[in-house]
């Protein structure tokens, strides 16, 4: 197959209808939920969940999630068409893009460490009358990017053979939609990391499913943010969870080996693109505007000219450019590798690096040219501007996917590159 | 249907010049910055890989179909040698490639197998002129249209092997419009300046300045015959071929400091075990491959026709230019006090990537 740059038809095709998803259902509520916390926007959940399981799919997971047909070969287009769903989702609003239901990241984890017993098991919830969600717990007070630092505990009870959770994790983005049990949603869960050694380290790092309701976890908080408020942000307690045996998703004994933490690792190789197309979205969401609003106040950007003939305005708006087409490729670039089964921790990480950094630029800029129209409520730039930030923190910081990257091209380990 | 990887023919093309770039032209690189010079036998050893003859049809002497995909990513390997080696390799396409690409069928049967079929010669083009906001589509350099001929008015800039070049592309404002007309050695009005263009990088360049005085030129001369052609092809071509030279140059930078860093000790480790250095590293290396990306995706625009296709070569090479700027400096930083000694490569990488800004001109594909 040459270098090719043609978006293959179900990719335009999703582009398409989720533009007008975008247009109809999702700006006009974008300001209502920003400023309403904590609500959920039911009527775009269930109309999300109608549409997609009329499309053949129940959520923003590869094809073989859920339908529990392990035979089933992922099209080489899976992850390249969640980019962009999610790139034209976010395009809408990024809060929304989180309310999508569907497996999320959760389903993301038993789906990269997972038997094929439990994804079957786990899975096939997503495509079922009612929305569902499911969610990832790492995050802990003491343990966010520096995760293999995880204390919440899992002790096997060898009497009932159910694993016994303690601790306590936080920042967990839709725990509240995934664990409570609201009567519009099915029955969701959350992927707990645990550990089940701690005198192990990364050895004894495992994950497990805890079905939504379980006694003994609660959410006991949801954070009030910066921005993305439409998407619920749960902290998490599990004081004496009982959780079947068969709920650990990779080895239940502590070998020498890291396979459990790299499990958490290999998630994000397939994630982190899918967040940097989260941050796409909103840059060209807010550079669309931008250029919108030049366009109305007769402002035109002449491409083709030296620089040194550009307004400063022009420039950045070139610039923005460049950097919106090129992050758009890397996302591209990274879900193609996903999707063809080659090695992409270098082009996932890079893609993730440069989307933080390159939509964080672009809002911050947007709501500066705009001046005034940029900082008021009146429009959505400044709640871009708010909710981009997230993009260049979750799903590891811009600063530890430069430590993946630099590890990638200098061929350290975690020990050589600290 | 998006794909990334070249065919095998181009993996075997790259592998070629690969090989040739760095053993032929990285090695000689040095010598000729210093001294000024470019050994004859590199040209005639690059040329024989056939680059600008696989761009050519049969029916005009060479042996293949022109790609602008192929081009980018060969340029972006010879640049990875050399800069000035890879420019002075490819000076005969800044004039045949224009002639196949806007030429009439005249001139193409004229020009092209001349080109084509013989060893490296001079054959060049004359774009850049000698002004702070030089723009390719204003030109300052002349043709008016008197009787049965044009008559060029201007000065040149930065002409590669102008002196020796038996036929020089030139490129002047026609109606507000840029146009190509082929000039002959010693065309009448057509001055040389004698004295090299001294510049801040490409020693190992002969660079020459350009005087046109009244320069009569048969309309059979204008690129494209009576009805003349359309320039912005040619100046995409060209912005996509400078980008794809820029992200070559700001590679052998970015793996030079990147293999100094694992070399060099401080405080007891690898200077690439310190975070502020390792990042720098993840950075360069970021906005390598998406410069890459977006020139490989206006070359491939470039190839399909695409309606946006010269916009996005103009940002292909507007990034990229800003890109090799951020590598090569970063590479002289982490080499530090050496970066900035001439035994090491980074500080010229680091002067080449300064005049990507206004290379347009210099290369094409």
């Amino acid at each position: 197959m040459p270098i090719d740059f043609e978006a293959p038809k179900p990719i335009t095709q999703a582009q398409f209808m989720l533009k007008t998803v975008g247009e109809e259902m999702i700006r006009p509520k974008s300001r209502y939920y920003d400023e309403h916390e904590h609500e959920i926007p039911w009527d775009y959940i269930e109309f999300m969940h109608s549409a997609m399981r009329a499309m053949g799919g129940s959520s923003l997971a590869p094809r073989e999630n859920g339908n529990g047909n392990d035979k089933e070969k992922r099209p080489p287009l899976g992850y390249q068409l969640i980019a962009t769903q999610i790139e034209s989702l976010a395009w809408g609003d990024l809060g929304f893009y989180h309310c999508l239901p569907g497996g999320g990241l959760g389903a993301a984890a038993v789906f990269a460490a997972g038997t094929q017993e439990q994804k079957a098991k786990f899975l096939a919830r997503f495509n079922e009358d009612k929305p569902t969600f499911a969610a990832m717990c790492i995050t802990e007070a003491g343990a966010g990017s520096d995760n293999s630092a995880i204390r919440t505990r899992a002790v096997l009870d060898e009497k009932t053979n159910e694993w016994v959770l303690n601790g306590e994790k936080i920042f967990v983005t839709g725990g509240d939609k995934s664990f409570t049990e609201y009567e519009k949603l099915g029955k969701g869960f959350i992927v707990v990391w645990a550990t089940i050694d701690p005198m192990a380290g990364r050895a004894g790092m495992r994950a497990f499913v805890v079905e939504g309701g379980t006694s003994g976890v609660r959410v006991v908080k949801l954070e009030y943010k910066l921005g993305i408020r439409c998407s619920d942000t749960a902290a998490i307690s599990l004081v004496d969870a009982r959780v079947p045996f068969d709920n650990i998703l990779g080895s239940p004994t502590v070998e020498n080996t890291t396979t459990g933490f790299k499990g958490a690792m290999a998630t994000f190789d397939a994630t982190r693109p899918l967040v940097a197309a989260s941050g796409v979205g909103v840059a060209r969401a807010a550079l669309e505007f931008l250029k919108e609003k030049l366009a109305e106040n007769g402002v035109q950007i002449r491409y083709g000219l030296p620089p040194q003939k550009l307004t400063s305005i022009e420039r950045d708006v070139i610039d923005m450019e460049i950097m919106l087409k090129s992050t758009w490729l890397m996302v591209i670039k990274a879900t193609w590798m996903a999707d063809n089964k080659k090695p992409n921790a270098l082009e996932a990480s890079m893609s993730k690096v440069k989307s933080g950094d390159v939509v964080t630029k672009i809002t911050q800029k947007v709501v500066e040219i705009l001046g005034p129209l940029g900082y008021s409520r009146e429009f959505l730039a400044e709640k871009w501007f708010r909710d981009a930030k997230i993009t260049d923190i979750y799903e590891g910081t811009g600063q530890i996917n430069r430590l993946v990257v630099a590890r990638q091209i200098l061929g350290y380990s975690g020990k050589e590159l600290r | 249907m998006y794909a990334f990887e070249p065919t095998e023919e181009q993996q075997m093309l790259m592998e070629a010049v690969g090989k040739y770039a760095k053993n032929d032209l990285r090695m000689a690189a040095h010598e000729a910055e210093e001294r000024g010079e470019m050994p004859q036998r590199l040209l005639e050893k690059g040329w024989e890989i056939g680059l600008l003859q696989a761009s050519i049809p049969e029916l005009f002497g060479g042996f293949g179909e022109r790609s602008t995909v192929t081009g980018v990513l060969a340029v972006e390997e010879l640049a990875f040698g050399d800069l000035a080696g890879a420019l002075a390799v490819l000076t005969p396409s800044l004039f045949a490639m224009p002639v196949l690409l806007a030429g009439s069928q005249e001139q193409k049967r004229t020009y092209l197998p001349q080109v084509a079929e013989g060893k490296w010669s001079p054959y060049t083009a004359a774009l850049i002129e000698y002004a702070f906001d030089f723009d390719p589509n204003a030109l300052n350099t002349t043709a008016t249209l008197k009787g049965d001929e044009y008559v060029l008015n201007g000065e040149k800039a930065f002409v590669p092997f102008a002196k020796e070049a038996e036929f020089i592309l030139g490129y002047a404002n026609l109606e507000g419009g840029t146009q190509g007309f082929i000039l002959p050695k010693g065309s009448m009005g057509l001055t040389v300046i004698e004295e090299r263009e001294k510049l801040m990088s490409l020693n190992a360049l002969p660079l020459y300045r350009l005087k046109l005085d009244s320069v009569k030129v048969p309309i059979s001369n204008r690129l494209g015959g009576a009805s003349g052609h359309d320039f912005d092809p040619i100046l995409a071509s060209m912005r996509v071929a400078t980008a794809a030279a820029a992200v070559g140059v700001a590679n052998a930078a970015f793996e030079y400091s990147r293999d100094y860093a694992k070399e060099r000790e401080v405080f007891g480790v690898k200077v690439a075990q310190k975070q502020a250095i390792a990042f720098m590293l993840a950075e360069m290396r970021t906005e390598i491959e998406s410069s890459r990306l977006l020139t490989w995706e206006a070359a491939w625009k470039l190839d399909q026709d695409k309606e946006d296709a010269f916009t996005e070569a103009y940002l292909a090479a507007t990034g990229a230019a800003g890109m090799v700027m951020m590598v090569t400096d970063r590479a002289v930083q982490i080499l530090g006090g050496h970066g900035y000694i001439r035994e090491h490569p980074v500080e010229m990488w680091m002067r080449n990537g300064r005049g990507f800004a206004m290379f347009t001109g210099l290369a094409i594909v």
